[in-house]
């Protein structure tokens, strides 16, 4: 009976060792299978931000052209001792124009002329008219003066015309890029910081093209969105979690949350559209009616996935609050949600960044308009940073190629930034 | 070899010699069930009951978990509830204070009564009901809070202290009851789930005692501890029933004798058989409780 068990016991041995082979390389193997999987998403991400980031990094510089300004009052067409309104009505392009005339005087012809003066944003007479207002002894005298470069001959300052492709190929010219490489070769050019960037609202000219307008837009719906979502996300989802009773209705509603968090964002923009501005006449393009709009987009996960960390708070911590006679609110508020909290924030800045990517349903709530007036309320029509990242995208000129790219590296600053409250919260809301 | 093999034997024997046994027990049972009147052998009642249970049935959904339970918990005593898993004994000590009502499908019929008065009666204050008869529970459970915050939190929510003092006054006080003070005073404001198990419940007693309760029921208060830490509670048990009246549900046989003056068995869903701890452990009257106290199934 021994030696059986004995040559059993082998056997079972034997047995073991040869699945135990198989069942290690099969795990191995899925290991392997993992690691590429990660690999292959991270190759894919890393593809796609370089892509950004080298397309989007010089939109965060500007050229300026340095000119030797002559403020004459002729051709300013104004008196040495003009007033305020006389000099903001006072024609700053002339003495512009004048300076680069007299910089390259060969220059002849309509066109040639005008390509010259094309050299120059025309932000460039706005400076001027500034530096006058502020100092009206410059009439009459000479000046060095930065002034902007336009967007096509700083895209060729930065390095991004390759000037030996053939002259219909591109908008920088032959003669603007002689111009270019003379102001250069005198040290007439400096790439500086765009503070452009930050600083205005949307324009026709790439050089003049900001993000604040839309940054600002955001800023304001989001605010809509998580006054509006959040409370009453938070709120349904502890009342149906703790309160509710369980019958049919509760159900169906639930049911019902789980469909609404499936539903394409831009039925949403339709119900804005034909609830908020064509019934309830809210303004179009504002901030109140596209936070109101993805706050609806946003409550299913935010109800979803508060639920869901309600849930997992253990029933130990619920006993023990009844236990010591805490009542039914008190045991929510005071032990569960605390708990709960960090599941409940995770969530609300899931559907929060979900909200600040989205674009569909605002677009039919006209907040796709172009406006260069950075909004100073919720009711102000503004634009959004993906619908400005749209536009921008839509625009043919070169100068908005670079900005399409930087205005993403902004939402995903913007985003990082929103991530990073939330673990910021999650860990103090953990520590206690 | 031939010794694993004698022992294993042995074991076989064992199992085998158990289970006539436990089917023999098990018909009884059903017999009983059948006739659904029973008689609890022994004294479920006492003179001057601090908490007393009438003709208790509990359902959950359809399936009835308590059968009929009459029985009352003396002034100042400890009342150890034994049986076999699933006898419902905790089902039982939960209805003492309400918490089943957690439970939706939970349905609790016939009368209990603290001091007399009938705590299922419509306008029974289950905040009030629970601030009077407080809770241990089996697994430590201390708020994810601070520990001088898990002993504060009864008496703030009840409003019984009235300054930071007196909170701190209640709170040392409770801490010292539940004889954990010295081991935790210099650390008040850490985190209750960093103590060990068996502080962690005597965290759990000073917070039920913080609220001044008359009766603290206990379910299985021991059964996640190392011996050591068990020794402990079972001491606090002790000196507890000075001031409160304590009803306990335990696994251990040797807890119940130790710590209790009147034990209740039950078997599935019924109280076979209550008396004086030493009676009940010595004399056992009914068949079942005898085969549950010398070991032969449980």
């Amino acid at each position: 009976m021994n030696s059986m068990s004995d040559s059993n016991r082998s056997n079972t041995t034997a047995a073991i060792a040869a699945s135990l082979k198989k069942r290690y390389a099969r795990e191995r193997r899925f290991q392997w299978y993992g690691r590429l999987a990660v690999l292959t998403g991270f190759i894919f991400l890393f593809i796609l931000l370089t892509d950004i980031v080298i397309k989007g990094s010089p939109a965060f510089t500007q050229h300026f052209i340095k000119l030797d300004i002559d403020f004459n009052t002729e051709v300013l067409g104004i008196s040495q001792n003009a007033t305020a309104e006389e000099i903001s009505g006072a024609d700053f392009s002339a003495v512009v124009k004048d300076s680069l005339r007299t910089m390259f005087p060969d220059v002849s012809g309509r066109k040639e002329k005008k390509a010259l003066y094309r050299l120059i944003s025309i932000r460039a007479e706005y400076t001027l008219r500034d530096m006058v207002l502020e100092n009206p002894a410059l009439l009459g005298t000479n000046a060095e003066v930065w002034l902007l470069a336009h967007s096509e001959a700083g895209s060729y300052l930065k390095g991004q015309v390759d000037a030996s492709a053939p002259e219909s190929d591109r908008k920088v010219k032959d003669i603007q890029v002689v111009w270019l490489d003379t102001l250069a070769k005198e040290g007439r050019t400096e790439s500086r910081f765009n503070s452009t960037f930050f600083l205005s609202g949307d324009s026709r000219e790439p050089e003049l093209a900001g993000i604040k307008a839309a940054l600002y837009g955001s800023l304001f719906t989001l605010l809509v969105t998580f006054c509006l979502a959040f409370p009453i996300g938070v709120l349904s989802a502890i009342y149906l979690e703790e309160f509710a009773p369980r019958n049919r209705l509760t159900d169906l509603i639930e049911i019902n949350i789980n469909n609404l968090a499936a539903v394409p964002s831009i039925v949403f923009g339709l119900l804005g559209l034909a609830v908020f501005i064509n019934f309830f006449e809210l303004p179009r393009s504002a901030p109140l009616v596209g936070g109101v709009v993805l706050a609806l987009m946003t409550l299913p996960t935010i109800i979803i996935t508060s639920r869901a960390a309600i849930q997992a708070v253990p029933p130990s911590i619920q006993e023990a609050a009844m236990g010591v006679g805490a009542s039914k609110l008190q045991t929510v508020f005071h032990h569960v949600l605390p708990v709960a909290m960090p599941g409940v924030l995770t969530g609300s800045i899931i559907g929060m960044a979900q909200a600040l990517g989205e674009t569909a349903p605002l677009l039919m709530i006209g907040m796709v308009a172009f406006i260069m007036d950075v909004p100073g309320g919720v009711t102000d029509p503004s634009t959004v940073l993906p619908v400005q990242i749209y536009l921008w995208a839509d625009s043919p000129e070169r100068g908005f190629t670079e900005k399409t790219s930087a205005a993403i590296m902004v939402l995903m600053a913007f985003l990082i930034l929103m991530n990073g409250l939330a673990v910021y919260l999650r860990k103090r809301f953990e520590l206690k | 070899m031939s010794a694993i093999a004698t022992i294993t034997d042995i074991k076989t024997q064992n199992i085998e010699g158990k289970v006539p046994m436990d089917k023999r027990s098990a018909l009884e049972i059903e017999s009983q069930d059948a006739t659904d009147t029973y008689e609890t052998i022994g004294t479920p009642r006492v003179d001057n009951a601090k908490m007393s249970a009438r003709h208790v049935n509990v359902f959950y959904g359809e399936k009835q978990a308590i059968l009929d339970v009459s029985l009352d918990i003396g002034r100042n005593e400890v009342l150890a509830m034994i049986g076999p898993s699933g006898c419902g004994k905790s089902t039982f000590l939960r209805t003492l204070n309400r918490m089943n009502d957690i439970i939706p499908i939970c349905k609790v019929r016939g009368d209990i009564t603290l001091e007399g008065e009938d705590i299922y009666k419509s306008d029974q204050d289950t905040v009030m009901l629970r601030a009077r008869v407080g809770m241990v529970f089996q697994k430590p459970n201390p708020f994810p809070k601070s520990i001088y915050e898990n002993v504060a939190y009864g008496p703030r929510i009840h409003g019984l202290a009235h300054s930071k003092a007196e909170m701190d006054e209640i709170v040392e006080q409770s801490l010292r009851r539940a004889s954990l003070f010295d081991e935790v005073k210099d650390q008040l404001d850490k985190p209750g789930t960093g103590l060990s198990g068996g502080q962690q419940q005597r965290l759990c007693i000073a917070r039920a005692i913080a609220v001044s309760p008359e009766v603290i029921l206990m379910d299985e208060p021991c059964s996640a501890l190392d011996p050591i830490a068990t020794a402990r509670i079972e001491e606090l048990i002790d000196d507890l029933k000075e001031k409160y009246t304590i009803a306990i549900v335990t696994h251990s046989m040797q807890q119940a004798a130790r710590v209790s003056q009147r034990t209740a068995y039950f078997h599935l869903g019924k109280l076979i058989e209550v008396g004086e701890t030493k009676e009940i452990f010595t004399f056992p009257k009914h068949q079942l409780t005898e085969n549950y106290i010398t070991g032969r199934f449980g």
